[in-house]
C-alpha cells in the first residue's frame, strides 16, 4: 500500500475487509486527508455517513486513535483506478463536529445534511446545514443510540408508553 | 382553533402548518446573496460560492417572478417529492427539492432486526428494485461473516438482479411515457413488467419486496421449468423493446421534449456523486458490473451503454438499451446456470431443510436459534456497493459481534442523484421539470428510507 502524496502524517492506514484501505484521519487533518486522496485520483465521494458508538466503544480503531462516541465515515471511489477507500474520522463526544467536504466534493451536501439530521454532527463550512429528512422543528437526532425506538401504545394493557 | 386558522389576518398560523424551515425557498428579497447563489443550482456551487447571483441571472423585476410549490403529492413527482420552483414566466430560475415525506427510519429499524430479518427491511427501500437492495445487504453481511456462497446462488442472484433491472427500467419507461403524454407506453411498460413479477411470484412467492436474496444464498431454488419461463420472457421483452423504440424514439413530440433538454457534463456529474444512467449519459463508462465486478459479472458478456450529451434523450436511450443488455445477460445465465446448492450449507447461517427438523435434534436447535436469536456476525465494518438500476447502491454495515447490525447505512443512489435536479432544471421551462424528474428516476422510498 503506497501513501498518496500530501497525506498528513497523523493519518493511519489500515487494511479493511475485502482489501479496502481504511484511513483513520485525525479530526484536524481530516480535510487534508481527503484532499490528498482526491489528488491521488479518487474523483468521487460516494457516501458520507455517521455512526454513534455509544454502545460499542471498544470497536477496532488504529493504534493511537482516540475513539470518540461519534464517527464520520467517508467512502471515496476512484474511477480511474477502480478502487475504493474509506476514511474514518472521530467526530467527538458531546458536541460532535467535523469539517465539511463540500468545497472538495459538492455532492456531499445532501449526505452531510442527513448525518447532521440523524446524529447531530455539525459540519463546519457546510453551506446549508439544516434538517433534510425530519421536520424542521423535530427535537433530537433519531439515529443516536440513546434515542428510543417509537412504539404504538397498546390499549387495555399495561403496555409501554410511546417512546 | 379553526377560527384562528381561517382568519386571514393571521397568515403566520397558516404558514406554520406547512413549515419546512430552511428547506423552503424564500423570495429573493429575503435571501442573502450567497444563499441565492447556492440555490441557483449545483453548477454554481461548483464554480465557487462567491459568484454574484445578479451577474448570471435572467434579468427581470422581482414582481414578475413567482415561487410555486410542486408536490409532494403531484402525479409526476414519482412519489412524494416536493419541489419549490422560482419561475420567471415559463422559465425556472431556482429549484429546491424538499424531501423527507416518506422517511420511516428504516436505518433505525435495521438496528432492531437480526441479520436474518434484515432482508425484509432493506427490500422495501427502493421498492422498484427490491433484489438490488437485498443483494447488497446480503453481500455486506457475507463479507463480514467471511463466507462464500455456492456458485449457483451467485448465478441465481445475478439473473434475478438483471430481471429486476429490466422491471425497474420498464416502470421507468412507463412512467416517463405517461409524463410525456404517451399513455400507450404506460400500459405496455407495466404489461411487460407483469411478466417479470409473475416469475418472481413463482420463484419467491411474492411479486414485490421478495426477501429472496438472503445472507448465505437465496431463499429458494428456481422453480421447475424456469428455463422455459425465462426463455419466453427474454424473447418477449427483447422483441418488445423494438416496439417501444418504434413507438417513442422517432416520435416528434417525444424527441422535442427529450433531445437537448437538461444536459449535464461529466465533470458536474462526478462532482455531485451521480451514478448510474445519469453518469453514463455524460459519456463516463462507469458501471460497477463491468468496472468492479461482483457476483459473476466478469463471466458474462454485455456492453456498458454510454451516452454523449448527457441530456434527457441519452438517459432514455441508455435505459432502453440496458434492457436489451440485461436480456443478453439473462440468456447467458440460462445457458451457464451451474447446478448445485442454492445456499451455503453452513448450518450457522442457513436454516435446516424443513424435513430434517423432525428427525434431527441439531437441526431443530439450529432452526430455533436462527429464527429467534439469529446468527452472530464478527465485529467489524464493511462497505459493499453494487449497480442498482438507478446507480450505485451501497451498504455500510457495522457489527459489534451480536446478532443484529450495530449500524446499517444504505447509500441510496436516488438520494444522491436528486442533488442534480436544481442544476438540470435551471433555465429550463416549467414543462421540462416533469421530464427532468422522470429521467433522474428517483424512488422516494429509497431517498427518504
Amino acid at each position: 500500500m503506497t501513501t498518496p502524496d500530501g497525506m498528513p502524517a497523523s493519518t493511519i492506514a489500515t487494511d479493511g475487509i475485502g482489501g479496502t484501505t481504511v484511513y483513520f484521519a485525525h479530526p484536524d487533518d481530516y480535510v487534508a486527508t481527503i484532499q490528498a486522496l482526491k489528488d491521488d485520483g479518487f474523483e468521487m465521494c460516494v457516501d458520507v455517513c455517521g455512526v454513534d458508538y455509544l454502545e460499542h466503544p471498544d470497536r477496532f480503531v488504529a493504534e493511537g486513535v482516540v475513539a470518540t462516541r461519534f464517527e464520520v465515515v467517508v467512502n471515496l471511489l476512484s474511477l480511474s483506478k477502480h478502487q475504493r477507500v474509506r476514511v474514518r474520522v472521530q467526530a467527538g463526544n458531546d458536541e460532535p463536529r467535523v469539517a465539511s467536504l463540500f468545497s472538495l466534493y459538492p455532492g456531499t451536501e445532501a449526505p452531510e445534511r442527513e448525518v447532521f439530521d440523524m446524529f447531530g454532527i455539525l459540519f463546519d463550512g457546510h453551506p446549508d446545514l439544516t434538517r433534510i429528512l425530519m421536520p424542521e422543528e423535530w427535537e433530537g437526532h433519531p439515529l443516536r443510540k440513546d434515542y428510543g425506538v417509537g412504539r404504538v401504545p397498546v390499549q387495555f394493557k399495561e403496555g409501554p408508553g410511546p417512546r | 382553533m379553526t377560527d384562528q386558522i381561517r382568519n386571514v389576518d393571521r397568515l403566520d398560523i397558516l404558514a406554520a402548518e406547512t413549515h419546512e424551515g430552511a428547506q423552503e425557498l424564500r423570495p429573493r428579497s429575503e435571501t442573502a446573496a450567497d444563499d441565492l447563489g447556492k440555490e441557483m443550482g449545483a453548477v454554481l456551487r461548483l464554480q465557487g460560492l462567491n459568484l454574484d447571483p445578479a451577474s448570471i441571472d435572467v434579468e427581470g423585476p422581482e414582481d414578475e417572478r413567482m415561487i410555486i410549490n410542486m408536490g409532494p403529492s403531484h402525479p409526476s413527482t414519482h412519489g412524494v417529492l416536493r419541489l419549490m420552483l422560482e419561475l420567471d414566466g415559463e422559465y425556472v430560475l431556482r429549484t429546491k427539492p424538499v424531501i423527507g415525506y416518506l422517511h420511516t427510519g428504516m436505518e433505525k429499524t435495521a438496528e432492531t432486526l437480526s441479520y436474518v430479518q434484515g432482508g425484509t427491511n432493506v427490500t422495501r427501500m427502493d421498492y422498484l428494485s427490491p433484489i438490488g437492495n437485498e443483494t447488497v445487504f446480503a453481500l455486506a453481511v457475507e463479507s463480514l461473516l467471511g463466507i462464500s456462497v455456492p456458485e449457483r446462488a451467485t448465478w441465481i442472484r445475478m439473473m434475478m438482479n438483471e430481471l429486476n433491472r429490466i422491471s425497474s427500467h420498464l416502470v421507468w419507461m412507463a412512467t416517463n411515457g405517461m409524463d410525456l403524454g404517451s399513455s400507450s407506453m404506460m400500459i405496455y411498460g407495466l404489461r411487460e413488467r407483469e411478466l417479470i413479477l409473475a416469475f418472481y411470484e413463482k420463484t419467491a412467492g411474492l411479486r414485490m419486496n421478495l426477501n429472496y436474496v438472503r445472507p448465505g444464498g437465496v431463499a429458494a431454488d428456481l422453480p421447475d421449468g424456469w428455463e422455459d419461463d425465462i426463455a419466453a420472457l427474454c424473447d418477449t421483452i427483447h422483441q418488445r423493446t423494438y416496439e417501444y423504440d418504434e413507438l417513442l424514439t422517432g416520435q416528434p413530440i417525444f424527441r422535442q421534449r427529450m433531445i437537448g433538454v437538461a444536459p449535464i457534463t461529466a465533470e458536474e456529474a462526478l462532482a455531485l456523486g451521480l451514478t448510474g444512467p445519469l453518469l453514463r449519459s455524460t459519456g463516463v463508462a462507469w458501471d460497477l458490473r463491468r468496472s468492479m465486478p461482483y457476483l459473476a459479472y466478469d463471466q458474462v458478456e454485455f456492453d456498458v451503454i454510454v451516452g454523449t450529451y448527457g441530456d434527457n434523450f441519452d438517459r432514455y436511450a441508455i435505459r432502453l438499451n440496458e434492457i436489451r443488455e440485461s436480456v443478453r445477460i439473462i440468456r447467458q445465465c440460462l445457458e451457464k446456470m451451474p447446478s448445485g446448492d442454492y445456499r451455503t450449507q453452513d448450518a450457522k447461517v442457513t436454516p435446516p431443510p424443513r424435513a430434517r427438523i423432525g428427525e434431527s435434534m441439531e437441526a431443530l436447535i439450529h432452526h430455533f436459534k436462527l429464527f429467534t436469536e439469529g446468527f452472530h456476525v464478527p465485529a467489524g465494518e464493511t462497505y459493499v456497493g453494487i449497480e442498482s438500476p438507478r446507480g450505485e447502491i451501497g451498504c455500510y454495515l457495522v457489527s459489534d459481534g451480536g446478532p443484529k447490525p450495530y449500524r446499517m447505512h444504505t447509500r441510496a443512489p436516488s438520494f444522491t442523484n436528486l442533488q442534480a435536479i436544481p442544476l438540470l432544471m435551471r433555465g429550463g421551462t416549467m414543462s421540462d421539470t416533469v421530464t427532468v424528474i422522470s429521467t433522474v428516476d428517483p424512488v422516494m422510498g429509497e431517498v427518504d428510507r
